[in-house]
C-alpha cells in the first residue's frame, strides 16, 4: 500500500511528536475477515510510531485476545486505546481511524498521555478530581468535521485526570450501525453514560456540568 | 486524508506575562493574524490569544474570492495565514479564553481562563462570529436530531435522504453544493431573494436534485426521535404547508462574539461592536476588527482589511500617547 502520510505532513508530525516526554503504547484490536478501516488504521499507527521512538504499537485481535479486548471494554473493530510509560490504560480510546481532522485529537492525546497535560484551572481541576463514580463519554465525529477533534481532547483530557472516567472516539461512518442505535445525524455528539446527550463541541465545563448531573 | 491542525497539535508555549504588551490581539482569524503582521512590522510588542488560529476559515470547504488565491481550501489558507504570522515570531497563546478585559489606569487587564493575567497598552477586539440560529420552534429539540450548522461535519449522515437548507447567502449556496454529492434532493428555504454570488447561482442550476422556495420562511421544525419535517409560509400567498425532509442544514449568516465586552464598547442592536473608520471602539486603547464589527460586509478579505487598518491605527494611538507624555509610567 502507498504511505498514508505524504512527506510534508510525515515530517510536520515528526517535529511535533519531538516533544513526547514519556514513552507511549497504542494497543490496537483488528479482526480478520470483513473489518472495514482495520488495514489502513493499522497502517497509520505503524507510520506514526516510525515516527517517534517514544510510541510504541502492539497489535491484538478482538477475537483470539477477547480476554484482553473484555479488559479494555472494546467490543469494536478497530479499536485502539493508548496506555501510559507505565503500561496503565488511563481510559483513552479510538474506535475508528482518527484520519482526516481526527488526526489532530490523536496527536493531541499522545502528546498528553506522554505527560504534557496542558494547564487548568483550579477550579475545573478541582471538579474533575472530585468525580467519582464511573462514567462513560462518548464521542462521535465525522472525519470532515473542524470542531470534533475539540471535542474527543476534552473527553480525552477528563478520562487521563480521573480514573473514573473514559473517553472514546467513535468515528460514526465506520460504525453506522452505533451510530444509527444512538441517531447520530450531527457531529460532533457526546454522549454520557449512554443517557445524557451534549450537542456540539462544548467547553470542558459543559462536561462537568452534564457529570455532575448525573 | 490529513487536516492536520497546528491549533489542536502544538502544545501551549511558554508565554510571557509580566510584559506590558502594546497590543494584545484577541482572537486568530483573518482580522486578529493580519493585525498581528502589520503590528509586529511596525516594531509593536505585540501577542495573539485565540481559542483557535485561522477562525471560521476552518468552516469553509473552498475559498475563491480571496484576490491571489484560485480555489484554496479554507484550512489552507488558514494555515498559509498562521505561518506568515509566525515568520515574525509573534508570540501566540492558542486554546486560550479570555475570562474577562478590565480597563486599568494604562490601558488593560485580560484575565484567562486558566486563571494568567496579562497587561496590555492597548487591544484589539477580533472574535469574530458564530452561526445563527432561526429561533423557530423545534430548532433546538432537534439539533444534532436533523438540525445541522456544519454541511462538512453532518452532509455524510443525509446519504440518500432529502434535506432543507435555510439561507441564501454564499454559505447556503456551498452547503446545497456539498450536500448535493449526498443527499437525494435538497430544497432550499429562504425568506428573501438570493444573496450568493452569480459563480455559485451558475453553479446551482446545474444540478438536478434541487428546489429552491425563495420568499418563503421558515416556521417550525417537526420530528418524533428525529427530525422529519417542517413548516413553511410562503410570503407572497400567505399560506403555509408542511415538507417533508430528513435535515435542515441553516446557512444564514453569524452573530458576533461580542458578550465578553458588552460592558465596556458600545455595540449595536445584532450585537456588533461599533467601530469608527480607524477601527476604535468606544473606549480610547481598545479597537476592533473583523466579523464581530459593524462593518456590514463579512468577508475574509475585508476582516484582513481592517486588522491591517485596526493595528495602523493602534501605532498612531500609542505614538501619540508616548509624545503626549514621555515620562510615563507603565503599570
Amino acid at each position: 500500500m502507498p504511505k498514508l502520510f505524504n512527506d510534508d505532513i510525515a515530517k510536520q508530525i515528526e517535529t511535533i511528536l519531538e516533544q513526547l516526554d514519556k514513552p507511549v503504547t497504542l494497543m490496537l484490536f483488528t479482526k480478520s475477515g470483513s473489518c472495514p478501516t482495520c488495514a489502513e488504521t493499522r497502517q497509520m499507527l505503524e507510520e506514526i510510531s516510525a515516527l517517534s521512538q517514544k510510541i510504541n504499537i502492539v497489535l491484538k485481535d478482538l477475537e483470539q485476545d477477547s480476554d484482553l479486548a473484555k479488559q479494555y471494554a472494546i467490543t469494536l473493530s478497530p479499536s485502539f486505546v493508548m496506555l501510559d510509560a507505565e503500561g496503565t490504560y488511563r481510559g483513552v480510546k479510538f474506535n475508528g481511524i482518527p484520519a482526516g481532522h481526527e488526526i489532530n485529537s490523536f496527536i493531541s492525546a499522545l502528546l498528553e498521555m506522554s505527560g504534557l497535560m496542558p494547564k487548568f484551572h483550579p477550579s475545573v481541576l478541582k471538579r474533575i478530581q472530585k468525580i467519582d463514580k464511573p462514567v462513560n463519554i462518548k464521542v462521535f465525529v465525522t472525519l470532515s468535521c473542524p470542531h470534533c477533534p475539540g471535542a474527543v481532547q476534552s473527553a480525552h483530557r477528563l478520562a487521563m485526570l480521573n480514573e473514573h472516567i473514559d473517553g472514546e472516539m467513535i468515528e460514526a461512518q465506520t460504525f453506522n450501525a452505533l451510530s444509527n442505535q444512538y441517531k447520530v445525524s450531527g457531529v460532533p455528539k457526546i454522549v454520557i453514560n449512554d443517557a445524557h446527550e451534549l450537542v456540539g463541541n462544548q467547553p470542558i465545563e459543559a462536561f462537568l456540568d452534564a457529570i455532575e448531573s448525573l | 486524508m490529513f487536516e492536520l491542525n497546528l491549533n489542536t497539535v502544538d502544545r501551549p508555549t511558554a508565554f510571557d506575562t509580566d510584559t506590558l504588551w502594546d497590543l494584545l490581539v484577541v482572537g486568530g482569524g483573518p482580522a486578529g493574524l493580519n493585525a498581528a503582521l502589520y503590528a509586529r512590522r511596525k516594531g509593536l510588542q505585540v501577542a495573539v490569544i485565540a481559542k483557535d488560529f485561522g477562525g471560521q476559515l476552518h468552516n469553509t470547504t473552498d475559498v475563491d474570492n480571496v484576490i491571489g488565491h484560485t480555489l484554496v481550501s479554507g484550512k489552507a489558507l488558514a494555515d498559509k495565514f498562521l505561518e506568515h504570522v509566525r515568520t515574525l515570531e509573534v508570540p501566540m497563546l492558542h486554546d486560550a479564553m479570555v475570562h474577562a478585559l478590565t480597563r486599568q489606569r494604562d490601558g488593560f487587564m485580560i484575565e484567562l481562563a486558566d486563571g494568567r493575567t496579562l497587561h496590555s497598552k492597548t487591544v484589539l477586539i477580533a472574535t469574530g462570529s458564530r452561526p445563527r440560529k432561526l429561533n423557530i420552534e423545534g430548532e433546538v429539540t432537534y439539533a444534532n436530531k436533523g438540525v445541522s450548522y456544519c454541511t462538512t461535519c453532518d452532509a455524510p449522515f443525509f446519504k440518500g435522504k432529502h434535506v432543507l437548507v435555510a439561507g441564501g447567502g454564499n454559505s447556503a449556496a456551498e452547503a446545497v453544493i456539498d450536500l448535493s454529492h449526498y443527499a437525494r434532493h435538497i430544497t432550499v428555504v429562504h425568506r428573501s431573494q438570493w444573496r450568493a454570488d452569480q459563480v455559485l447561482l451558475d453553479k446551482l442550476a446545474t444540478l438536478r436534485n434541487l428546489t429552491v422556495h425563495l420568499e418563503t420562511a421558515l416556521l417550525a421544525v417537526h420530528g418524533k426521535d428525529v427530525m422529519t419535517g417542517a413548516t413553511v409560509l410562503d410570503k407572497a400567498t400567505h399560506t403555509t404547508r408542511q415538507l417533508t425532509a430528513d435535515g435542515l442544514f441553516i446557512e444564514i449568516g453569524t452573530l458576533p462574539i461580542s458578550e465578553w465586552v458588552k460592558d465596556l464598547v458600545h455595540r449595536n442592536e445584532r450585537g456588533e461592536v461599533v467601530v469608527d473608520e480607524n477601527q476604535a471602539t468606544s473606549i480610547p486603547g481598545l479597537y476592533a476588527a473583523g466579523d464581530v464589527t459593524n462593518q456590514p460586509f463579512k468577508q475574509i478579505i475585508i476582516a484582513t482589511a481592517e486588522g491591517a487598518k485596526a493595528a495602523l491605527a493602534i501605532t498612531q494611538y500609542l505614538n501619540h500617547k508616548t509624545k503626549e507624555n514621555p515620562h510615563a509610567q507603565t503599570i
